[in-house]
């Protein structure tokens, strides 16, 4: 019981300080998931980051569901799910019934823009962490590169990049130049 | 009420199980919906989506609330963000079962390792937008003034405390600078 509790906890904190999309949620996962609870490595969380670029629903749901799956099972990943979207229930619900124009509050506009420059700065901290783990030869770095201009300016589905990028993996790897442990 | 809901449940499941990719993809569903059901117009969809950016929370699961709320009050905020992750969790549940075999799989582990540095691609394109949007004032043609000087300084501020002190959680950052924000007039 006591494991269901801190799961629901932890994501429902996870989801209450996310601000801008599945991905911002990073610096959050790697303090809570990783660092707090040892739930999950850096690694797996990538692995659950890659499957859910081409599993359908949201990201979040989808990683929060990975992570209480292996310490509970399914009642596990239903109880992280129900944490990270209980936050966005209780706060949309509260602004859909009492703030019409929620988006014009002057002090809310200043708070987002003070809020969407400390996500910057975490999000940075954290990409550098993964960079310095994951990009370590040059096989890497072009997997990221392609990736990334593709994903910027192809158009192509998600689900084709990941399939690219794993085939890319594998011709790396039988080529001897990306090592893996 | 009752087919209301249940249409909404369908609707919002199905979305859930083919919107592959993250909240952005949620959007074409929803315009799907605006004009097959009427049930709101682009106008509300597009208020809808500024809101969901804004609040904390995944932004499908935002959306999927916010449009549940505006046809069904709590009950019906409530079937549709239910509905949008139950395929999630049936589909994340059954992978992370096998998922743990497949990885000793040598072929298994060179497609993970390959995708590894994709994914920190995927983070830096997701993420792209906001840095442009936070640091630089884009709409200015460029030159010094395009750079938003403040947000830079808070920015270099906030790493550097950062750095100085390892352990203060994220939250405390986020919570601090909205408050900046609002001091200073962001």
């Amino acid at each position: 019981m006591k494991i269901l509790w801190e799961l629901y906890i932890s994501w429902f904190k996870m989801g209450l300080f996310t601000f801008g999309g599945g991905y911002a949620m990073l610096p959050m996962i790697q303090k809570e998931v990783i660092e707090k609870h040892h739930w999950a490595t850096e690694d797996e969380v990538m692995d659950y980051f890659a499957i859910g670029q081409c599993t359908p629903g949201v990201i979040a749901v989808n990683t929060a569901t990975f992570v209480g799956y292996y310490q509970k099972g399914v009642i596990g990943g239903i109880v992280s799910t129900l944490g990270v979207i209980s936050p966005s229930l209780i706060i949309i619900m509260l602004i859909a019934a009492l703030i019409s124009n929620f988006m014009e509050i002057e002090w809310v506009a200043h708070a987002l823009k003070g809020i969407n420059v400390a996500v910057c700065m975490l999000l940075i901290k954290a990409i550098a962490s993964l960079w310095q783990k994951n990009i370590k030869n040059i096989a890497s770095f072009v997997i990221f590169g392609v990736s990334l201009v593709l994903s910027l300016f192809s158009g192509l589905s998600t689900v084709l990049l990941v399939v690219i990028a794993g085939i890319l993996g594998v011709v790396f790897s039988k080529a001897g130049l990306l090592k893996h442990d | 009420m009752i087919e209301l809901l249940l249409t909404m449940a369908f609707e919002f499941f199905k979305t859930g199980l083919f919107a592959v990719g993250g909240g952005l993809a949620t959007i074409p569903f929803l315009n799907e919906m605006a004009e097959r059901y009427g049930w709101f117009t682009t106008e509300t969809l597009s208020t809808m989506i500024a809101v969901s950016e804004s609040t904390p929370g995944p932004m499908g699961i935002n959306m999927a609330t916010y449009v549940g709320y505006n046809l069904a009050g709590v009950i019906g905020s409530l079937v549709t963000t239910l509905s949008i992750v139950t395929p999630s969790i049936i589909v994340i549940c059954i992978i992370a079962k096998y998922l743990k075999k497949f990885k000793e799989l040598t072929i298994v582990e060179e497609i993970f390792s390959g995708l590894k540095p994709a994914v920190i691609a995927f983070i830096v394109a997701a993420v792209l937008d906001l840095f442009l949007s936070t640091l630089f004032n884009l709409d200015l043609p460029f030159g010094l003034g395009t750079f938003n000087f403040i947000s830079i300084a808070l920015l270099a501020i906030l790493l550097m405390v950062s750095y100085r002190f390892k352990d203060i959680h994220p939250i405390f950052f986020i919570v601090a600078a909205a408050i900046l924000g609002v001091i200073f007039k962001l």
